[in-house]
């Protein structure tokens, strides 16, 4: 399953319900203040380290790139992604669950 | 592959409108097939043609109507959440009694029926919002 989320985790609870919730082998898009979750350093940065053990996590690079945030700055492990992989994403998994 | 997709967020919010319109036309490009796009809540916002945006900002609700046109694709408005927030075709604001609709080019009235009816005739329905 692919999972969305788009919401800073400084802000809303989604990312850490979405990976406390999340199948091993799932794949998990940060998308629009979601990308906020992929910085390195952080105090949710742990947490997204944990979870790359068990799954996939992707940023979407426009949304990155729209609040200054380079790739450089990211946790290892997490790929960024355009719309185009957006929509392979959301096409080789059988199913899309948006934590709004 | 067939996509459909829900907007549950008006325009000029956050960023649904826009990363719902750039999935699709990347859908699109990638020669997916885009059966439906629903709009519920304020995402009916999305389909008001009094929309008057400044004009070095993009035009929200224009790019539906013309990517809707280029593509011939089916931009359906729910009914009872239109009916909340005063957007109207012809045919609902003589229904109700209004002075007149504001329904943009390209976007239908319908119910939620037709969500549901993405849901099953699609591979994939993805909902976005805030």
């Amino acid at each position: 399953m692919l999972h969305t989320v788009n919401k800073s985790p400084f802000d809303s609870q989604s990312l850490k319900t979405c990976l406390g919730l999340a199948r091993s082998g799932s794949d998990i898009l940060l998308i629009e203040d979601g990308v906020y979750g992929a910085l390195v350093g952080t105090a949710h940065a742990a947490m997204l380290d944990q979870a790359l053990k068990e799954v996939s996590i992707y940023a979407l690079g426009p949304d990155l790139k729209a609040r200054g945030l380079p790739e450089d700055r990211l946790i290892r492990g997490i790929k960024v992604v355009g719309f185009d992989g957006f929509v392979e994403l959301a096409s080789a998994n059988d199913k899309v669950q948006s934590w709004l | 592959m067939k996509f459909s997709v829900m907007v549950n967020e008006g325009p000029y919010t956050h960023q649904a409108s826009d990363t719902a319109y750039h999935f699709i036309r990347a859908a699109l490009d990638a020669g997916h097939e885009i059966f439906r796009v629903f709009f519920y809540h304020d995402g009916v916002n999305n389909g008001t043609r009094m929309t008057t945006p400044p004009q070095d900002d993009r035009h929200i609700v224009n790019r539906w109507s013309e990517l809707g046109e280029a593509h011939d694709l089916d931009l359906v408005v729910c009914v009872a959440a239109a009916q909340r927030r005063g957007i109207a075709d012809a045919d609902e604001a003589k229904r109700n009694g209004k002075d007149g609709d504001n329904i943009a080019p390209g976007f239908r009235i319908s119910g939620l029926g037709q969500l549901i009816e993405a849901g099953i005739q699609s591979d994939r329905l993805l909902v976005f919002g805030d």
